[in-house]
């Protein structure tokens, strides 16, 4: 059954749309990760264009960042002041990037670079999740070691310092505003909630104990995806809420599905597969940018007259 | 079946039509719709254009949609990627072209004719930039049809007219999935010995109809509340979501 889609204006079918949002809702819900940034790419090998899918995903993850979110409240597991810090830079930086999102696309750059940004993160991230699987793969048998916390020491000399009490930390809030900052451009240009730069970021740069990580940057993606959303929607116009509420419905009984059976598998070979995953969903748009086109000539998108 | 039957009407209309209207004109011609609603089931649509002649001649009809602007770029291998570099903007570039004759063009008009009348691909109209040289255009041109063709959106071949009898005639005007909204012109020309002896033009409307009008209008017009609405449509998703995960 097709449906066609007012903004991204073409027809897709509606139970494609509906199983890429379950099967990406499912490994989300299984790892624990946000999943923007595989179904962007989806979409975009889809054949909707890059900004609306981009647009369309940070809408999709405020829902998903909304439901993760309320979970870990009622653990206790939010730092709202690291939140609330991390925010103020997310809010600037989300900001920044649509700004810089909406001058790309004048140039008629956008495409190449989204496509790089997933190459490059993508390619990070695959390959430290990888080699990580695979050592925890090896050495099943040995006792993982206590993790100690490390403390930011070059952040101690940064000014504004502030004593987040759930994270047990006196660090300068400079140091979360600018992780927040970095983390709001890339969710801005890549469509993503960034929660895979922000959650190690959190770990090895602040220092945050683990059982606040996932929380608490949930709570701050809510609001940049948010911010992302509502500046899409009124600068590009790209914000496609008929796509968002496909994608939604389908994730959203995806990642139902998903935390169940997570708790029935073993983590690290899964691990090792999502790293694959991205590996390959890397590899697919590397290959793109390489590989000589089928035609070197594109339309830009014809612009009607006034 | 409703709409055989009101095509059969319509075809029985112009034959009623026939002795006085034909008698005082060359060409009638009209549209079995004169609107096509883009819905949410949409996935293209075809109309039927049909009319008569006065007599012998060859029919063409060219369709042409609402003037845009096109930006068309060119690839270049920057360190082993293509990025986007030269590019070049086309006015009055019709969104959507199409047309049908009853035979292949060249067979009845000459070059300079159906250039006239855009008749054929490479004879639709378009401005290009003044600066540019020759050949940049004309490779810019090319591959802002052949992309166009390839999007579904400019004919790659004639459709047929064929003709009911010796007066009457019929074609079928195909708008596929992505067809851009809009004003478009149908025009019908009736050719004999060479020459445009009578034309038609009748309007199409493409045009986002009910649910899909709504969300593309509100989104231009009002795009902060729509987006602080696609906001909350998410955090309530959201929210029920997690209020069914603690239930289940």
């Amino acid at each position: 059954m097709q449906i066609y889609l007012p903004i991204a204006e073409m027809s897709v079918n509606i139970f494609l749309i509906l199983g890429m949002g379950g099967a990406v809702g499912f490994l989300s819900g299984l790892f624990g990760v946000g999943g923007g940034f595989l179904m962007t790419p989806l979409l975009i090998f889809l054949g909707i264009p890059s900004p609306v899918a981009v647009a369309t995903e940070a809408n999709q993850i405020v829902a998903s960042s909304v439901s993760g979110v309320l979970a870990h409240w009622r653990r206790g597991n939010v730092d709202f002041q690291m939140g609330f810090a991390l925010l103020a830079g997310g809010v600037l930086g989300s900001s920044a990037g649509v700004w810089l999102f909406t001058v790309l696309r004048g140039l008629g750059q956008i495409d190449l670079v989204i496509k790089l940004s997933y190459v490059v993160f993508l390619g990070i991230i695959g390959s430290l999740m990888l080699t990580e699987g695979l050592r925890a793969v090896l050495r099943r048998r040995t006792q993982p070691g206590s993790t100690r916390r490390r403390q930011a020491a070059w952040g101690q000399r940064l000014p504004f310092k502030m004593r987040f009490r759930r994270s047990r930390l006196y660090i300068s809030v400079l140091l979360p505003i600018a992780i927040g900052f970095v983390v709001g451009v890339l969710a801005a240009i890549m469509g993503v909630g960034g929660g895979f730069v922000m959650v190690p970021a959190m770990i090895y740069l602040l220092g945050m104990p683990t059982s606040v990580v996932v929380g608490t940057s949930l709570f701050q993606i809510i609001f940049v995806t948010a911010n992302v959303t509502i500046l899409q929607a009124v600068t590009n116009h790209t914000v496609d809420v008929v796509l968002a509420m496909l994608l939604l419905a389908g994730g959203v009984v995806g990642a139902q599905l998903g935390a169940r059976a997570g708790g029935r598998l073993q983590g690290e070979q899964m691990r090792v597969l999502l790293a694959l995953m991205v590996l390959a969903v890397c590899g697919k748009l590397a290959f793109d940018l390489v590989a000589t086109p089928a035609d070197i000539y594109s339309l830009g998108g014809g612009v009607a007259h006034q | 079946m409703k709409r055989l039957i009101m095509r059969a009407g319509l075809v029985a209309w112009v034959l009623a039509a026939l002795p006085s209207a034909a008698a005082a004109t060359e060409l009638v011609a009209d549209l079995s719709d004169h609107l096509v609603a883009i819905t949410t089931g949409f996935t293209g649509s075809r109309v039927l254009l049909f009319g008569a002649t006065d007599g012998a001649g060859d029919v063409a009809v060219v369709v042409r949609g609402p003037n845009v602007s096109e930006i068309v770029r060119r690839k270049a291998r920057f360190a082993g990627v293509w990025v986007n570099d030269a590019e070049m903007i086309f006015h009055d570039v019709p969104a959507f072209y199409a047309y049908a004759s009853t035979r292949p063009a060249p067979e009845f008009v000459s070059e300079s004719v159906a250039a006239r009348h855009e008749i054929g691909v490479h004879h639709v109209r378009m401005r290009a930039p003044d600066a540019a040289p020759a050949e940049e255009v004309a490779a810019f041109r090319a591959a802002l049809t052949r992309n166009k063709q390839r999007a579904g959106l400019f004919a790659t071949a004639p459709t047929k007219v064929s003709f009911l009898g010796n007066r009457l005639f019929r074609t079928d005007v195909h708008l596929p999935a992505n067809a851009p909204v809009g004003t478009y012109q149908v025009q019908v020309f009736l050719v004999r010995e060479g020459e445009v002896v009578s034309a038609n033009i009748t309007p199409l409307v493409v045009s986002k109809i009910g649910f899909e009008a709504g969300v593309s209008d509100f989104a231009r017009r009002h795009s902060l509340p729509y987006g602080v609405l696609a906001i909350l449509i998410a955090g309530v998703a959201g929210w029920l979501a997690s209020v069914a995960f603690r239930r289940a």
